[in-house]
Order: C-alpha cells, then structure tokens, then sequence
C-alpha cells in the first residue's frame, strides 16, 4: 500500500453542552482522503473553513470540546500501522516527531525564546532519534548543512535571527528525525515574497531528499500552484473538491474553486477581477443543502435542498457539486 | 498643480539598542513624492518588512514625527506637532485604514459606535437622524447597508464586511486621502478582491486619492497609478506602476517580481530562488547611489 494516512467519513465536531443547551460545531464534516506516499498535498481553505480542525485530527492533538463523532483514521509509515485514536496514548506520542511532526506558523512561538536553538534541537529531537547526547550534534549539524543552514545558529538565541532564518530553523526541527508525514500549517504566511520562495523551495527539496508525505495547509492558491502535488479545497468543513494541481488550475469542477483561481490577479493582466458575494458561513448554524449554495453564481433549487456527495470524476479528480458540468474550464483564461 | 501632499526629503531615525545606547536605525531614508488633489490617483508604496513603508505611512498620518524633511498637506506642515484644531482639520483630510480589521474594531464595542462618534466628533453634527443619513450614504459607498452593520458586534461581520465598514468609516468626513496600509493581507482570499475594487471605485467614483501601502505586486499592478518601491528606508524605483512592473530596471525590484508566484504553470513547482539577483541586491545594499530618470519619467536609483 502506497497511502500514508487513509481517512475514512471522519466527522469531528466541537460539541458544547452548557446549561441544556447543546450546540454542535461540525468543523470536519464526513471527510474522505487519503493522502500518498512522497506527495505534497494542499489543504486550501478560507478562515473557519475547518482546515486547521483537521490537522489537529490528523496530528492526534484533539482537544475537548473537539471529539471524533464518526469514521476512522489510520497511518501506514511503513514500519509501523496506527490508528492514533484506538491506541493508547502513549504508543502515538512515541512516533511523534520520529515518525509526524510539523512546521508550524509562529516561528516565535515554537522556538523558544531563552533557550539557544541548539537546546530546542535536543529538547525536541533527542528522545525521538534515541541516540545519545554526543552522537546527536553531528547529526544534528549534518542535517543543517544539508539545508544550507550554517551549524552557528545552534549558539543564537531566537530573538538574533531573522523571520526567515527562524522558519528554516522550524523546518530542520521537523525535519531532523526523517519522518514519514509532515504536517505545515502555513509556514510561508508571515515571510516577505523573497524569503518565501526560497523556504518554499527549501521544503520542496527536504521533501524530495527523504521521500515524505507533506500536508501543506495555506488559503495562498499561489503557493499551492507552486509547491503541491495534489489538492483538496475545503469550504465550510467539507472537501468539495480535489485534484491534481495542474489540473485544478486549468479546469476546476467546482464553482468555489474557479471562484479562487480566478480571482487571483496577476502582473501583465488588468482584466477586472470580483469577489463572491455573502461571507462564508458560521460552522454552527450551516445552510441546508450544499453549503456553498447561499453565495454559488449556478446554484439551482436542489443545490438548497440536497447536499452533493463527493463523487470520483476520473483522472484522480473528486468533486461535490451537482453542476459541475457548467463549470467552465480556465485554461485559457490563466495563459 | 494643486498639491495635496506633499513629502520632502523625510527622514526617520529611531534609536536602538538601550537607553544609552547611541545606535541609529535609518527607517525612512530621504523620501519625496508629490500627491496632485485634482488628479486622484492609487499611490502604491511596496517593500518588503522592515523597508520602512509602515513608518512612512505612519508619519503622514501624524502619528510619528519625521527626523529631518517636511510633510506638508495643503500648503501646511502637518508632522507631529500640530495642535488639536490643525489635527482636526487635517484628520478630517486624511484617514487610515489599517491592516486587520479584527484588531482595529473593539470587540466589545458595536461596530456603529465607531461610526457615530466620527461623524459627531469630525462632522460636529449632533441632529442624531442626520448622523443616520449620513452613516448611511457612506456604507453604501462601500456596499453595505445601514441595516447590516447596526447593533453589531465585530465578530458577527466577516473580514471583508468589516474592512469595508473601517473604509467607511474613513469616508465619513469626505476624505481627500485614505492612508491604506495592507488593507487587503488579513482579508479571506475570496473576499480580497471585493476591497481592492472598493478602492478603485473610490479613486474613479468619488476622487478619492489613495495611499495603497502593500507587498503584494499583483494587486499594485491591478490598481495602482503611480508606485514606489522602498528597500531599507530607500527608494530604489519610482514612477507609473504599469511600466514599472512591467518591466522593472532596479535589480531589487527585479528580485521582487522574480519571487511573485505564478500560476500559469500550476503543478511544476517554480520554486528555484533568483540567486544571481539576490546576490546583486546584496552587493548593492546600503550604497545610496543616485536616482536617474528615464525616458517614461520613472526613477531609479543606481550605483556608480
């Protein structure tokens, strides 16, 4: 089997019983994927579109109120087969960082901030790699060098080094131990165009090196267009459509999706560009039927009144969208 | 020429390090540029963080006064240290919109409050169904409505809603200027372009001179008229935006649009850094050079 994770109609939601009253937020709402061996999978979405939910289940890091309501999740690293919510606890927190890890936004927050870099490196990766203390530095040093990072930002504390150098430093973290899944949780969002090309190429290449999975969460089409190999568009705690990148880009089968790669403006074009009415939707009280109907441009009676299942389309594309024939293809227009 | 701004030769100069410290950070490096009030136009400021766009933005709006150079609206110098009836007058001129609208609102606060104490403080109109039409009239300007936005609190609007309500806000008064500074990078991608396009229409519709301040070369491209890109406090290319973004001639400027990325060719990864102009750029850095105009009257700086 060539699939890292394999989830399964999973349904998390947060569900909150205060003084009688119950209220239930269905931030992942029956969510099928799977997700290769050696890809980069995108997970493009607005605010409150359930994206970072999702991760967490992924990264078995629920919290209450969040519970898993229904459906199954399973990792195959190879070596090891784990259901992280039918184990035991302890079993999952022993394969974190070896076998999952992640590169998370706040570079400053992660790293911390009165301890030297190479401290964190032990603190984080140490147990993980089980090795002894002396054997850990050169490897440690290895890896940096293999990312081009110089091994003296080991002796510099966060605060000395830039916005970018700090991101890189998060990449080596979640890199160090060579895991099997590696989740990104908008790595590039607060960096400056040129730094964010050169980290986003720097995780490209980490990838490619140790052959890992990369869940690549960012509401940037641009950087998904340009680092993912697949992608899975979610709107309002589903996945309405998913795809290979290229052709999601050219031709996408769902009306949001040709809203978002539409939109986006480029040097050399000054043709008008518009936004989608209404605002996406609160998660607590979604519209019946399909969730995007309120704001869809081809949304018919039975849009409001049924919800369209995500169906396979062929050509390793999935798409929930009774209309998805009247999409038109975009390939034209991004030339 | 009827001069609406007019920034001279500013300078801005903060002091680092401790207390006695005597290290001086260059923000703002000898920037000069000329708004026209009876050609409305978008004036696009882009650099990356730390270029300084920030802190100029902040010294036209008064909030942080300039080391050397003047900032004159109207014929008058409004840096700093006005007093209350000048900063009056002027903010009745000139308004911001600031980058997260999440942050900018009191969240305990309903959202028309904002509005009716701009229109009684800036206005001086106490007649409460004035204040009403008034408020009115400019949310639809912004296309919303009156009906929308009373009674409600920040987190009932979406990103996009309340940028257009701050828009709003700043119109009030009838502005000659809006200061906007990053008004679109907090905003949901598929209500992004709803506000560039405010913008835009403020300029066509209403003659509203823009301050669009952003990293984001694509929309510069989209709206501006006239850009200057900033690297460290300095300007390294001025002049039309088309042109210049076009074409950029500025190796820093260059390096910005190389690192734009495209989604022409979606699912073959360009990710490979623009090495030989970074290294140009380093190389440059720091070095003042001299500004030479070319024929399409851009600017550009450049080093002997």
């Amino acid at each position: 089997m060539s699939d890292v994770l394999t989830v399964n109609k999973l349904k998390a939601y947060y569900i909150m019983n205060y003084f009688g009253t119950k209220r239930e937020v269905r931030a992942v709402d029956n969510v099928s994927l799977t997700i290769r061996k050696n890809e980069i999978y995108g997970i493009a979405g607005e605010s409150s579109s359930g994206k970072t939910s999702l991760i967490k289940v992924f990264a078995a890091a629920m919290r209450p109120p969040f519970e898993i309501v229904d459906g199954d999740i399973k990792f195959d690293f190879g070596d090891v087969k784990i259901d992280p919510y039918a184990e035991d606890k302890s079993k999952v927190d022993a394969l974190r960082w070896s076998h999952f890890s992640y590169i998370m936004q706040g570079s400053m927050s992660v790293l911390n901030p009165v301890r030297k870099i190479g401290k964190t490196f032990e603190d984080f990766a140490l147990k993980p790699m089980g090795v002894s203390k002396a054997a850990f530095k050169p490897l440690v040093i290895e890896h940096l060098e293999k990312l081009k990072l110089s091994p003296d930002i080991l002796n510099s504390y966060p605060h000395e080094l830039s916005g970018g150098m700090r991101q890189r430093v998060t990449i080596a973290l979640a890199t160090v131990c060579r895991p099997k899944f590696i989740i990104a949780d908008e790595p590039t969002t607060a960096l400056d165009v040129v730094v964010q090309k050169e980290v986003l190429s720097m995780i490209r290449g980490i990838q490619q090196e140790m052959g890992s999975s990369v869940v690549f969460v960012t509401h940037d089409m641009s950087v998904h267009a340009n680092i993912t190999d697949r992608i899975g568009i979610f709107y309002a705690g589903r996945l309405v459509e998913e795809g290979p990148t290229k052709l999601m880009f050219e031709q996408p089968k769902h009306p949001y999706t040709y809203h978002l790669v539409s939109s986006i403006p480029r040097i050399g074009d000054t043709q008008r560009r518009t936004s989608l009415e209404g605002k996406p939707p609160s998660l607590a009280t979604p519209p019946n039927g399909c969730r995007f109907h309120p704001r869809c441009p081809i949304a018919t009676d039975k849009c409001s009144q049924e919800n369209p299942e995500l169906i396979d389309i062929g050509q390793g594309r999935r798409v929930a969208c009774f209309h998805s024939d009247k999409v038109k293809p975009l390939a034209e227009a991004i030339q | 020429m009827n001069k609406l701004l007019e920034v001279k030769n500013v300078v801005k100069k903060f002091n680092t390090g401790g207390l006695f410290s005597n290290k001086k950070l260059t923000a703002v490096n000898d920037v000069s540029f000329t708004l026209d009030k009876n050609k409305p136009e978008i004036f696009t400021i882009i650099g990356e963080s730390g270029s300084g766009k920030t802190t100029l933005a902040r010294m036209i709006l008064g909030l942080e006064t300039t080391t050397h150079g003047e900032i004159l609206h109207e014929g008058k110098r409004v840096d700093g240290n006005a007093n209350r009836s000048t900063r009056m007058n002027f903010m009745r001129s000139v308004q911001p919109v600031f980058q997260n609208p999440f942050e900018a609102f009191n969240p305990l606060k309903k959202i028309d409050q904002y509005l009716v104490s701009t229109t009684k403080e800036l206005l001086q109109i106490e007649d409460d169904e004035e204040v009403k039409t008034i408020i009115d009239d400019n949310l639809q300007k912004v296309g919303l409505s009156h009906a929308e936005i009373m009674g409600r609190y920040p987190h009932e609007l979406s990103g996009g809603q309340l940028q257009r309500t701050a828009i709003a806000r700043a119109l009030i008064c009838n502005p000659s200027l809006l200061v906007a500074d990053e008004p679109v990078s907090m905003v949901d991608a598929s209500l992004k372009m709803s506000i560039v396009n405010l913008l835009q229409s403020l300029r066509d519709d209403f003659g509203v001179n823009v301050i669009y301040i952003t990293h984001d070369l694509a929309t510069a491209y989209y709206i501006s008229d006239r850009i200057i890109i900033m690297q460290k406090g300095l300007v390294v290319e001025m002049g039309p935006a088309r042109p210049i973004l076009d074409d950029p001639k500025h190796p820093y400027s260059q390096l910005l649009k190389a690192s734009v990325l495209s989604i022409a060719d979606a699912g073959n990864g360009q990710l490979a850094p623009a090495t030989d102009l970074i290294e140009i750029v380093n190389r440059n850095e720091g070095q003042i050079g001299k500004m030479r105009t070319y024929e399409d009257t851009r600017q550009v700086r450049e080093y002997s």
